[in-house]
This record gives structure tokens, sequence and C-alpha cells, in this order.
């Protein structure tokens, strides 16, 4: 197999049993909450006799021991059967679909903003540790790194949205504007910046701060001297060598933060109102419905395993140490 | 003396900032006495209008000062104490992992990876979820998303103490094995973790902020996100109702950060 191939097959084997723990753990949370899946399907009609509920009960394995009933969940799941959602009346997989890609668009926004952003800044403040643009950089990405997203959305909202109304209050497009093509996607990137730079924020002073500290860590190798005795240029230095290094840890924490902003974007979603994955989350609670609170922590796990895969191949990209090792 | 000298001007700002907060909250009582949500004058009352009500306020009448004040309470009681947890937690998860090693370790550290996996902040609304909202709920529910980086420190730690002679001495003095994992190894892995306890104060704040944003917090009691969420009502006419307990969380989160800083700067935490 072509190692990039093995790479892959290892990495997807080494999140089976990762995913199977949360399944295990998905479906206690599922017998812990009141009701089952039968429940929630005649919730919709009102009701049945119970002779009818029983037949149903039975015919999905509910009547069974816990085991049994572990089997036929792992199984309806295995089949794309991620159960029915009580508060939408329609198969909770279906409505997952319909809201996943306007949170991975905002979440990919914000994580490439925050990461390029973060990162340059980073270099600007760790070229020169104890300089006063690193004081400064450090002292305001400590502030920023304290500011909780969903107040910065409402301090955002109040300032370019109802006193300079440069942007709009909140959706993901103006509703039955009748827009298209370019003039759509316009209508779209507007009513995203709000959103994205309050979720991008706090990332982006996380990885200002890692690219500076790491920075400041680099600089005391016996390397740099090296680089300095032979006659490079401060900025080649800082760019080439420094920064490059640098910047592996970053990348690192971009894997590990995909979980934390999927998190994120459940309030900055609430706070915008915007249609998406994380909002899902907090509706699928606030109105009891525990097939779809499940079905979004299973996604995001997914989601997740995805993106630290993503960010696997990245590493092996810029660190030509793990290419060799495998 | 000289552990304040060595905290360095951040880590001093930090701790300085922190006590007062605390203070804030331990002398509510004294400093605006009565209940915080009882109703107490004129609705939407700008901040520093009147003596009565220095910060203005809400909605409803109630003064805005004495709902941050018993805000600060829950805050710093949910916050400490969830982060608490999640270090003892994720220490006792650590430990056994690193010490008993083999399968009992791959398969802690599956379970470890996978609540890394879910967003800690779905995890708590899925605790909140089936529990209901109060205050050791909320506890349980933020420290289940946040013990995982105690772990993996802690058991990092104790595979590097497993080899060393103390344990070797322990165990030919007879200790039972579980004795030397958290007799002898923890208290000496310990170090790396408790310097993950500011993170993890400072995470569980957010969360616990997000979470009585969204209003699924104790609904009897006033926390600065809930009063961010009845600020948002009337973003328009009042932004300062949601503006101002936004920015104590800020001050709060930033003083804790600051003193992490500080005591990581000089290293008194690692061993």
């Amino acid at each position: 197999m072509p190692p990039l191939a093995s790479f892959f097959v290892k990495r997807l084997l080494g999140a089976i049993p990762v995913l199977g723990v949360v399944l295990v753990g998905s479906f206690l949370l599922l017998e812990a909450a009141s009701g089952d899946a039968v429940d929630s399907y005649v919730a919709r009609t009102g009701g049945m006799d119970a002779d009818q509920l029983a037949q149903l009960r039975q015919a999905w394995g509910l009547d069974q021991g816990p085991l049994q009933r572990f089997v036929a969940y792992i199984s309806a799941l295995a089949h794309g059967d991620f159960g029915w959602s009580t508060a939408f009346q329609r198969p909770v997989l279906s409505v997952i679909w319909e809201r996943l890609p306007v949170t991975l668009l905002l979440m990919g926004i914000a994580t490439a903003l925050a990461f390029f952003l973060g990162s340059l800044l980073g270099v600007i403040a760790g070229a020169r540790p104890g300089s006063l643009r690193d004081r400064f950089l450090s002292i305001g990405s400590l502030a920023l790194y304290a500011v909780p997203g969903f107040w910065l959305g409402l301090v955002l909202i109040v300032v370019f949205a109802v006193n300079l109304r440069w942007l709009p209050v909140g959706g993901i497009e103006t509703i039955a504007s009748g827009k298209t093509g370019l003039a759509r996607l316009g209508d779209i990137a507007t009513h995203l910046v709000l959103p994205v730079a309050s979720l991008a924020v706090v990332y982006l002073a996380l990885y200002l701060r890692l690219m500076r500290d790491r920075m400041s860590e680099i600089w005391r190798d016996p390397f740099v001297l090296g680089l300095k005795a032979r006659g490079l240029s401060h900025g080649r230095i800082v760019w080439r060598h420094v920064a490059r290094n640098a910047v592996l840890p970053v990348v690192t924490m971009l894997g590990l933060q995909a979980a934390v902003m999927l998190g994120g974007s459940v309030v900055v979603e609430s706070v915008f109102a915007i249609p998406g994955f994380g909002r899902l989350a907090a509706e699928a609670v606030s109105r009891r419905d525990t097939p779809l609170l499940l079905g979004v922590i299973l996604c995001s796990a997914i989601t997740v395993i995805i993106a630290n895969l993503l960010v696997d191949l990245a590493y092996g990209k810029l660190d030509p140490r793990v290419r060799t090792i495998r | 003396m000289t552990a304040w000298r060595q905290l360095g001007w951040e880590g001093r700002i930090g701790l300085v900032l922190l006590a007062v907060l605390i203070l804030m909250a331990l002398l509510a009582p004294w400093i605006v006495p009565g209940d915080p949500l009882a109703i107490v004058g004129e609705p939407l009352t700008p901040p520093f209008t009147t003596e009565l009500h220095i910060l203005g306020t809400d909605r409803l009448g109630r003064d805005v000062l004495s709902e941050l004040l018993y805000g600060t309470r829950i805050t710093l009681l949910v916050a400490f104490f969830s982060a608490a947890a999640a270090l003892v937690v994720g220490s006792i998860v650590g430990t056994l992992a690193g010490f008993l090693g083999g399968f009992a370790d791959a398969v802690l550290m599956r379970i470890t990876e996978a609540f890394q996996t879910v967003p800690g902040f779905l995890l708590a609304l899925a605790a909140i979820s089936v529990t209901g909202p109060s205050v050791p709920t909320l506890i349980f529910a933020i420290s289940l998303g946040n013990w995982t980086q105690a772990a993996r420190v802690t058991r990092a730690e104790v595979l590097s103490l497993r080899e060393r002679d103390f344990v070797a001495a322990a165990r030919t003095l007879g200790m039972r094995p579980l004795e030397i994992a958290f007799r002898e190894i923890l208290p000496n892995a310990f170090g790396p973790a408790a310097s993950l306890a500011a993170i993890s104060v400072a995470a569980a704040i957010l969360i616990e902020a997000a979470l009585s944003f969204l209003g699924f917090g104790d609904p009897n009691r006033v926390t600065w996100g809930s009063m961010i969420a009845e600020g948002r009502t009337v973003l328009r006419a009042a932004p300062y109702l949601s503006i101002v307990p936004g920015l104590a969380l800020v001050i709060t989160v930033l003083s804790v950060h600051l003193v992490g800083r500080g005591l990581s700067r000089n290293g008194r935490l690692r061993p």
C-alpha cells in the first residue's frame, strides 16, 4: 500500500474504538432520558392504544433487554437510521444533513482566519521576544482570549448592526430576497462577517500566543546561533527557520480545537439566529428531543475525527520527520 | 512574601483582581442588601444616572449591581468546583492508566479520547438535558468535558515516575499496588495537572456563562450568562444590560489567566 493510504487506513482503524465509546455513552444517555423511540414517534399522533404501542416496541426491538436494545440501536445506526426527531417530526439524519453545511462553512472560515491571522501576528510578536510590539500583542491576545464568543457577538451586533447599520443583525441570508448566483453569495458573506468574527477572535488569540511562545523558545536553540553565525539575515531566520518550526504545535492545536469550536458554534449560532448544526443542539435540549441530541453528538464526534485526520495529513506535509518515522 | 515576588506583575494583578471578585461574592448580601431578583425601581434606568442604582436597572426594574454581585457567587462557585472535580477525576484516571498499563491503559485512554472527541459544551448540554439544571448538576455537567487534559498530563507524568526507585522501594515495603499508585505516585504526578487548573477554571467559567446564556442554567439564581440573555431582549434600547455582565466575565476570566501565567512563570507548580 502507498504510505498515504496506509496512514489513512491506520488512522481510521484507530478511530473505531473511540467511536465505539461515544456510541456506548450516547446509548446510556438515551436510556437515562425519559421515554423511548416509540414514545417520540407517537408524540405527533397524540397517542395509540396500548396494543399497538406494544406491537411497535416489539417491531423495533425495544421490548428486550438492554443488550439487545443496544444491538438494535447500533444496527439501526449502521443502516443510516439515526432515529426520529420529536421536535421536527422527521428523521434525525435529514434534519442534521440540512443544518451541517452552514456550520461547516462558518467553522471553516473562522478556523482559516484565526489560523492565518493568529500565526501571522504570532510571528510578528515572536520575531523579537520582549520587544514593545511583542508585549503589546501578548497583552492584547491575553485579553482577547478571555472574551466569551457569544458576548462578543452581541457587542458586534450593537456596534455594527444596530448603531452603524453596516451589517445584518442575524440569519444566514436575507429571507425571500430572490437573489441568485453571485448576489446571493455576497448576501451570505455579509451575513457571515459578524458570526465568523465572534467565533474566530478567541482562537486567533490562542494561536497568536502559541506561536509567539514557541518562537521565543526556539530562539534559544543552538541552531539559531548557527544560522546567525552563517550570516543569515534576521528576516530569513524568522520566517524560514524559527516560524517554520513554531507552526507545528499550532497545527496540532488546530485539530484539538475543532471540538471546542464546534461547541462554541452552538452559542454563536444562537446569537446570530443562524439555522446551523450548533443551534440544533440547543434546540434539541430545549425541546426535549433526545434522539436529535444524540444524532448531533455522534455527528460532531465524526466531524472532529475527520478534522483531526486532515490535521494529521497536513502535519505530515509540514514536518518531514513524521514521514520518515511512518 | 517570596511567593508574591515570584508571581511577576501579571500574576500579582490577577491575584488582586481575583481576591476582589471573591470578596464581592462573599460580601454581596452586605454591599447590596435584599433579594437580587426583587423589583426595586423604574425599569431600564441607565447606569450612573441615580445614586440608588449605580449600574441602572434591568427590563423588570431589578438592580443591575446586586444581580452582578450575586452572579459572581454562582460563577466562582461553579467554576472552582467543576475545575476541581475535573482535576481530581482526570488525575485519578491518568494515574490508573499510567500505573496499570496494558489493557486497562488502552481502555481508559480510548474513553479519554472519546470524551475529547465530543465537544465539551455538547456533553454539558446533554448532561443537563438528563439531570435538569441546578448548581450541582451544572458542576457535574461542566466537569464532564473538562477532565481529559488532566488525565493525559497525569498519565504522561506517571509513566515517567513508575520506574523510579521510590516506587521500587514502596513495592519492597509490601505496599499494595493501588496504595502505591495513589499514595506514592499520584502526589508526585499532580504538579503538571495542577498547572492546568487556571485553564480549566477559565474554561468552566465560559461554559457556565454560555449554558446560562442559552437558558440552561439554574432558573432560580442570577448568573452573568442569564443577565446577558435578559439584556439581549432589549439590546437596542439598553445595550448596557448585556455589556456590563459580559465585562465582568472578561475581567474574571482574564484574572484567572493572569494568575495561571504568574504561577507557571516561576515554575513553582512544576516539580
